[in-house]
This record gives C-alpha cells, structure tokens and sequence, in this order.
C-alpha cells in the first residue's frame, strides 16, 4: 500500500507545477493569453463571480437541470432495466430500439428539443434524461442478469418470490452496478445540462461560458469550466460515500475503503 | 426393520422420472421413496445425477417424463414446505448471518424485526451466537454452512433436501456440523434426503443409504438400511464392527459404479 500523505503529496505537487507552469508561460507571453487565458486571473474571476453574486442564479439553474436530469434519467433507468431484465420476452423485442436510439449524437437532440420545450430548463433536462437513462438501464440490466443463480434459487425456495426477490436480492446484487452508474451519470447529467445550455438557452454555466464565448473571453471559458468541474467533483464524492455505506458487506469495497 | 415402520406415509415419492438434457439422459426410470422421519443418503459417482433428482425434488427442476410427489402434493415449482441446503455457497452476501437466517422468515411475511428475534435463539444454536453482524464473506466455509443450515431449518420444512453440503469442510469441521445435523434432527425427525459421495457420512449419518448407478442414465440399484443404534457420534461409530461390515457391503456395489464412471470420463 502506497503511503496517503505520499500520494497526496504528489498530487498536489503536479497540479501546482501545472499550474505554476501556465501561469510563468502567461506571463511571459510564451503562451498566448487570448487563447490560454492565465491562471489568477481565471481564480480573480471566479471570485468576482461570487462576490457580484450573479454566478448564483446560473449555478442554481445548472444545478436543478442536472439533478433533476439525474434522478429521472436514473429512476425511468433502473425501472426499465429491472423490467426488460425479469421479463427476457419484452428484452428480445425492444432491444433493436433501444440500441437505436442509444445510437443518437444526443447533441443532435437539441434542436428538436428547442422547437419542443424552448429555450427554459425544461429543454435541458430532457436532454440530460436521455444520457443518463441509457447508463442506469445498461447498468441494471447486466446487474440483475448476473444475479448468482445459486443465491436466486436458495431465495425461491426459502419462500422469496415477486417483491420480495426484487428488494432482496435482485436490488442489492445490481447495487453494485448500478452504482458505478450512478458515478458516470453525473457526469452525463451535467453534459445533457452544459451542452443544452450552450446550445441555447437564457442562463446555466453553459449559458455563461457561451457568452464569454461570444465575446472572445476566453478567461471567463476557463473559469466556467472550473466552477463546473469543482460541482461534479463535489457530487461524486457525495455518491462514493453513499455508495460506500450501502455496499458495505462488499469483501475488497469495505476493506479498500476504511 | 425401521424401513417397514416408517413407510406408513411417504414424504416423496418419485414414480418413472426420467431427465434429459438434450439429448443426454441423466436419469431415468427412477422410482424412489423417503418415507415420513427418514433420513435417506443417495450416494453414487460424481456426475451420475444426484443434483438432478435432488432439484426435481426441490421443483427447481422440470422432469422430462414421471411422477414426483412431496408430502403428499405433485411437485410443481420451487417447493416452500422444503428446505434445501445447496452445495455452493447460497447466503445472500449482503446480508448479515443474523439477517441470512432471519430471511427464511421474512420472505414468507414475517416482519424484519420479529425475525430477526426469532433468528437470535437459531444463531446460538449453530454456535455463532457472537457472529450475527458479519457478512458471509468473514465468515470461515464452517460458519457460512451452519448459518445456511439455520437459515433453512428456521422456516421449519416438513422435508430437507442436502446436497453435499459439507463436502467442502476439513474433517473435523465436518465431523462437527454432522453430528449438528444430527443432534438438530434427533429433535424432531424431519425427512431428509442428503446427498454425498463419501459413503462413510452416509452411513454415519442416515436411516438407509440408496446407491445410484453411473450415468447416463443413472437410476437406484441398491437400497442398504442403517440399523445402526442412535444417537450417533459421527466419528465414533465409524471405529464399529457393525459399521465396517455395512460399509464392506455397500462399497462393494459402488465400487463397480465408480470405476464405470470413471472408465467413461477417462
Ligand atoms: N443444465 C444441464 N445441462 C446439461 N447437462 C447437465 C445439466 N445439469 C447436469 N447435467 C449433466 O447431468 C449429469 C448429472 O449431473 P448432476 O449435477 O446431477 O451430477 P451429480 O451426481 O450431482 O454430480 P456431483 O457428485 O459431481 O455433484 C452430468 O453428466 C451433467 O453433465
Ligand atoms: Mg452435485
């Protein structure tokens, strides 16, 4: 086992070296700032962000797309996942569709999701919907198919049958899966959220980052990108430690965690 | 003989029950019987089919042609009123022992809380008493099969299906949970069917041992009663006269199935 504090060391060291790198070569014209912008100034301007205060209301905007994207998308996912697994019938008949449709550039959407749901929030979680509801199916349906079946058999005949195998044991045995796609859905909620909003839309980070865009700000591109990526970061740390509570009994997870 | 004073009522009955898989038959025309408070070992060589007749029992399995009846019912589906402890590990590994052996219950409606009141008493039982909150996975291969026997023993079956259970435990552990199984049965004679290929355990543990023969095609060609005297100490009674004769007897039919079995896989 490599040592924490050696490891945390090392990691923070080459984000200061990175930083400190395209900070001198800001400075020293080496790169251009046009394109690169520069690193304080990109940290000043996230401060003047939440000093004015303005940063809030696209934050929150951001943050209701997203969330509300996650949890749909997340919820339709698992439920068609558990269906099409425990009903092998209706699998076989959907799946040419569902792979279809999985097959969309989802950035595609977005048009058509502008001349339904026009340019408000509504628009932008549709959009996050369709890429996190494709994780959580895949995810649950490989879950619940891989449910051991001596395990399943051993429920059947203690007495298990419809609800009470699907809370017992085809739940917790798809956990596993469905939560590494939980930590990849985040990422696919912000995408639907970022890539609407910078598509059109009236506020978001997408919508901020766009508009600095427009003007050539390149600055105010990299701090958008940065408030972005703290926010996600945040979110998955939030899923991890769930994650870690409820899988627990899990023999190398509670170890490697502790 | 104890074969004629248990036969009054039979708790399965299997009339002609052929399987195939395909175009392998694994058993066929097997007419066997365990009667109410047998314990019946089926031992024969590896791959003959004893898994199969034991999950046609179970209903975990559909014949392909006879006639299977448990307790006095036409097996047709998974069968609650039997328990079956499994060869492989079958907890659920996300449950706690206490709560593996507390499932029995709540899967037939018990309330998690009122079961798990129940499973207390079953874990001390089993000796695992200071053992409830570990998963499976800190549990020795010894303590998981102890948890399995309590959790299906709680549900309290009419009729116990094993299929070599123990078979994966050292010598003294196994020793240990055979005379547990014995000392549990003693206490009110279910029907047993356990399933092994060391006929040794057989005999220590059973009523009557039935031979199958090697496949394809396997059915019963010997039937033994034990009339060895109870309660039994696994280890000890082996060292009897009387066990050694029954064992000279009865290995003598299944050496020839064993070196059957083993001609056809070599
Ligand atoms: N699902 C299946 N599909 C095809 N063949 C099978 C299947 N299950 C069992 N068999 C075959 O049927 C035969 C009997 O298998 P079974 O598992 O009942 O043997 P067994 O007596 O329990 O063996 P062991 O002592 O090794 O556990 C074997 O030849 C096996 O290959
Ligand atoms: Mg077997």
């Amino acid at each position: 086992m490599p040592n924490k504090a050696k490891v945390r060391l090392w990691q923070v060291g080459i984000l200061l070296v990175f930083l400190g790198l395209w900070e001198w070569g800001a400075r020293t014209g080496r790169l251009d700032k046009l394109y690169f912008a520069q690193p304080s100034e990109i940290a000043a301007r996230i401060v003047k962000w939440f000093s004015e205060g303005d940063i809030y209301r696209h934050l929150w905007v951001t943050s209701v797309e997203m969330l509300l994207a996650f949890v749909i998308g997340t919820l339709l996912g698992v439920a068609m996942g558990l269906w099409l697994a425990l009903s092998p019938p209706v699998a076989a008949v959907l799946d040419p569709y569902i792979k279809a449709l999985n097959s969309i550039p989802r950035v595609l959407l977005a048009p058509i999701f502008t001349i339904w749901f026009g340019l408000g929030m509504l628009k932008m979680i549709a959009l996050g919907i369709t890429l996190v509801f494709f994780v959580a199916f895949f995810n649950t349906y490989q879950g619940v198919r891989e449910v051991n079946p001596v395990v399943l058999a051993n429920a059947r005949m203690l007495g298990a049958d419809g609800g009470r195998l699907l809370r017992h044991v085809y739940l917790p045995s798809a956990a596993s899966w469905i939560f590494s796609s939980l930590r990849t859905s985040i990422g696919f909620a912000v995408i639907g959220a970022v890539i609407g909003e910078y598509l059109g839309s009236a506020a978001g980070l997408g919508y901020i980052i766009q508009q600095a865009e427009g003007v050539f700000d390149t600055t105010g591109v990299f701090a958008g990108i940065v408030v972005l990526m703290v926010f996600v970061l945040a979110l998955d740390y939030l899923v991890s430690r769930v994650e870690a509570q409820l899988l627990r009994w899990r023999p190398q997870e509670a170890e490697a965690r502790s | 003989m104890v074969e004629t004073s248990v036969r009054a009522k039979a708790a399965v009955e299997v009339r002609g029950l052929t399987v195939r898989f395909g175009s392998y038959t694994a058993v066929e025309g097997v007419d066997l019987e365990v009667g109410e408070g047998e314990f019946l070992a089926l031992v024969g060589p590896t791959g003959c089919g004893k898994s199969t007749l034991l999950n046609v029992v179970a209903g975990l399995l559909p014949p392909s042609a006879g006639e299977v009846y448990a307790l006095g019912e036409p097996v047709g589906g998974p069968n609650r009123k039997a328990g079956y402890l499994f060869q492989q590990d079958a907890l659920l590994p996300w449950k706690t022992a206490l709560d593996n052996i507390a499932m029995g219950l709540v899967f037939r409606g018990v309330p998690l809380r009122e079961a798990r009141n129940q499973a207390r008493p079953w874990l001390e039982r089993v000796g695992l008493a200071r053992f409830g909150d570990r998963y499976p996975h800190q549990l020795s291969g010894g303590m998981k099969k102890r948890v399995g026997l309590a959790q299906v023993l709680i549900t309290n079956p009419r009729l116990l299906l094993m299929d070599e259970p123990f078979s994966a435990l050292d010598v003294q552990t196994r020793h240990l949970m055979e005379n547990l199984l014995l000392e549990l049965w003693q206490e009110d004679r279910k029907s047993v069917i356990f399933i092994t290929h060391d006929l040794e355990e057989a005999i220590a543990l059973a009523d009557r041992v039935v031979v199958l023969s090697a496949g394809p095609a396997s059915r019963p060609i010997g039937s033994f009663a034990i009339p060895l005297r109870r309660p039994r100490d696994v280890a000890e009674v082996r060292l009897t006269e009387e066990f050694l004769g029954i064992h000279q007897e009865i290995w003598s039919l299944l050496r020839g199935e064993v070196q059957k079995s083993y001609a056809q896989q070599g």
